[in-house]
């Protein structure tokens, strides 16, 4: 047995069932990752059975011209409407952190709406405010608008926003607004106390908030497929679609690289925050 | 001397609660000012108005003959050091100091040269590169001090400037203050809740309470003279014996003994004769020297503060404090000592509500 080297430090089989606990979470984690990227390497159409080894499932997702339409699109959409729910979401977090006005306890619980309501039910509602919104533009105005990848943009901006919000306003909420005063009392203009000193210090949060929006836009199926219309084919709705075609080991080569992308952007994001916190302690 | 900063029928309302009621207030050029007063008095409040922060709901501000009342702050010529100093984290001491010069378009190059100099003025050259987080409490009020300055203000504005630090630290910055507002002879307007700390710095002291400004003047003359009896238990310790209002020399206290006090006040008016604890002094039982006055006790409990010994001394309806300095060979009365406790007539003020 291990020496004890503190009253509080779990021991004997205490610590053994908190290890294998451990353990087992990081197994449920991590063994399906581990399946998916050794199958999507796997020589055989049915996907689960092993075949040998073969990049013919990535080389077919390269050579795609569906495949590779959707990834494209993903990525328009998802790159627009982070950028879109970044700048909207931090000017909301401001507005409910550093401001009073008329109706702010109100606009605060109905920010948090789009974080709480199940993602059909939000489904629904974009729908049909498309198809009511168009009809509108349609038999008034004479404009003629489909849904497609406007209406999926526009959706995600919508259930982004909060998310965005939320995560900056976590940030600010952080910070001493003295400062913003001091900046002010230091011949800045409100814009230039933003510039210069708030937007600095929340950076983290709007990072993080952007990394989120592009996440949660990229994984999205629900509610684009809802909203989505001619040409607005995005890759997971497009993964879906090849499922019901007949699962081959293509999904699988797909899934990784939306996967290493995805993993790529959460390194990305720690690699920001520890470079401002590590400039901060230089 | 010329108005620095003049207050007229200033008030500040948030919602229905009346935080600065219509006070009138002038600061001189070159002097160093203290609003003083407990937490929630309007100080604060007055200061943030001065520096722009928060915008009178009536009456007039004028800096230096110009009304201010609405202006944004980054349009007025004062700089304001900030309770907690309020230094931006992401930045280094310099860019801290630079800051201002940076926001009023002085060039780079001079921003840094004025920001070092004044680094180097309040004693912290070689540390321009640190982070505020990295620095003591007392380094960090030197930022912040460099930071206001470095702009060259007309007014310096001071918001509980010592709070956060401890007594030695607290008492060297006092005079690192004093020093630097007679070098730089601009006013100094500064809000504190320690009266030591007023008297100690200012010139003179604006004493407030529930929004209202009660007395303005020097510190000699707030300790000595206070207009009420806010101001004289406020400032300092002081024993309130409730009379009233015999004569013009005299008034006659709760236990009916009439003791020798001037005072202007009508016959019959309420007031509280305020003896300050050192100004008052243990005898034997009787043994009152010519021309001074006095009221008999009994000790009742004494309190060693290393350089003097604070009595408590109980009279037939209350008990007062003295003060006696120790000095070697000093003849110590035990708890139950019958004693006298006599004083000079001219030690005492006599205050109204």
């Amino acid at each position: 047995m291990s020496k004890q080297t503190s009253a509080v430090e779990p021991h004997g089989w205490t610590k053994f069932f908190l290890h294998t606990n451990g353990w087992l979470v990081y197994f449920f984690f991590y063994a399906p990752i581990l399946l998916l990227v050794v199958f999507s390497f796997s020589d055989s159409r049915n996907v689960g059975t092993w075949g040998g080894w073969t990049l013919e499932w990535y080389a077919e997702f390269a050579e795609s011209r569906n495949a590779r339409s959707a990834l494209s699109t993903s990525l328009q959409i998802a790159l627009v409407s982070t950028v879109v729910s970044v700048v909207l979401g931090t000017m909301s977090a401001l507005a409910l952190e550093r401001f009073e006005f008329r109706g702010k306890q109100v606009f605060d619980a109905l920010l948090y709406l789009p974080i709480i309501i199940p993602d059909v039910t939000m489904a629904v509602m974009l729908l049909l405010f498309f198809s009511q919104f168009f009809e509108l533009l349609g038999t008034v105005f004479g404009i003629e608008l489909a849904k497609g990848v406007g209406s999926i943009t526009l959706s995600h901006i919508a259930f982004s926003i909060s998310f965005v919000s939320v995560v900056v306003r976590a940030r600010l909420a952080g910070m001493d607004s003295k400062m913003e005063e001091a900046a002010l009392d230091l011949y800045a203009t409100r814009w230039q106390a933003f510039r210069y000193v708030t937007m600095p210090q929340i950076l983290p949060g709007i990072a993080g908030g952007g990394l989120l929006a592009m996440t949660l836009s990229l994984d999205d199926v629900v509610i684009t497929q809802f909203v989505t219309g001619p040409g607005g084919t995005t890759l997971p709705v497009y993964v879906f679609g090849l499922i019901r075609k007949g699962v081959t080991p293509l999904i699988n080569a797909i899934s990784v690289v939306m996967l290493v992308a995805s993993m790529l952007l959460v390194v990305l994001s720690l690699l920001l925050e520890r470079s401002r916190s590590g400039s901060g302690t230089a | 001397m010329s108005a620095a900063v003049e207050l007229t029928a200033i008030t500040k309302r948030f919602g229905d609660v009346v935080a600065v009621d219509a006070i009138d207030l002038v600061i001189e050029d070159g002097e160093f000012f203290a609003l003083l007063g407990p937490s929630g008095c309007g100080k604060t409040t007055t200061l943030r108005m001065i520096a722009g922060l928060d915008f009178p709901t009536e009456g007039s501000l004028k800096i230096f003959g110009d009304e201010v009342g609405t202006l944004p702050p980054n349009k007025r010529p004062v700089n304001t050091v900030f309770q907690n100093y309020a230094l931006f984290p992401h930045m280094n001491v310099l860019d801290n100091v630079a800051f201002g010069l940076k926001m009023s378009s002085v060039g780079k190059a001079e921003a840094r040269a004025a920001a070092r100099e004044m680094i180097t003025t309040v004693q912290l050259a070689g540390l321009e590169a640190r982070r505020p987080t990295q620095m003591s409490g007392g380094q960090q009020q030197r930022v912040a001090l460099a930071r206001a300055l470095v702009n060259r203000p007309k007014v310096l504005l001071l918001d509980e400037p010592l709070g956060a630090l401890d007594l030695k630290l607290r008492q060297e910055m006092q005079g690192e203050l004093k020093r630097l507002q007679e070098e730089l002879g601009i006013s100094f307007v500064f809000v504190t809740h320690d009266q030591e700390e007023a008297l100690t710095m200012s010139d003179r002291i604006a004493v407030m309470n529930e929004g209202r400004l009660l007395q303005v003047a020097t510190p000699e003359e707030i300790y000595e003279k206070p207009v009420n009896r806010f101001v004289a238990n406020f400032i300092g310790q002081t024993n309130l014996l409730e009379g009233t209002v015999e004569n013009h020399d005299t008034v006659c206290l709760a236990n009916g003994a009439r003791v020798a006090a001037p005072s202007e006040h009508a016959t019959g008016t309420a007031v509280a004769v305020s003896l300050r604890p050192e100004r008052a002094h243990i005898r034997d039982r009787g043994d009152i020297p010519p021309g001074e006055t006095s009221v008999d006790g009994i000790v009742e409990r004494i309190t060693y503060l290393g350089n003097a010994r604070v009595y408590d001394i109980r009279l037939d309806w209350m008990t007062m404090e003295v003060r006696e300095e120790n000095r070697p060979g000093m003849q110590v009365c035990e708890p139950g000592t019958d004693v006298s406790i006599s004083w000079d007539p001219s030690a005492i003020s006599v205050v109204t509500d």
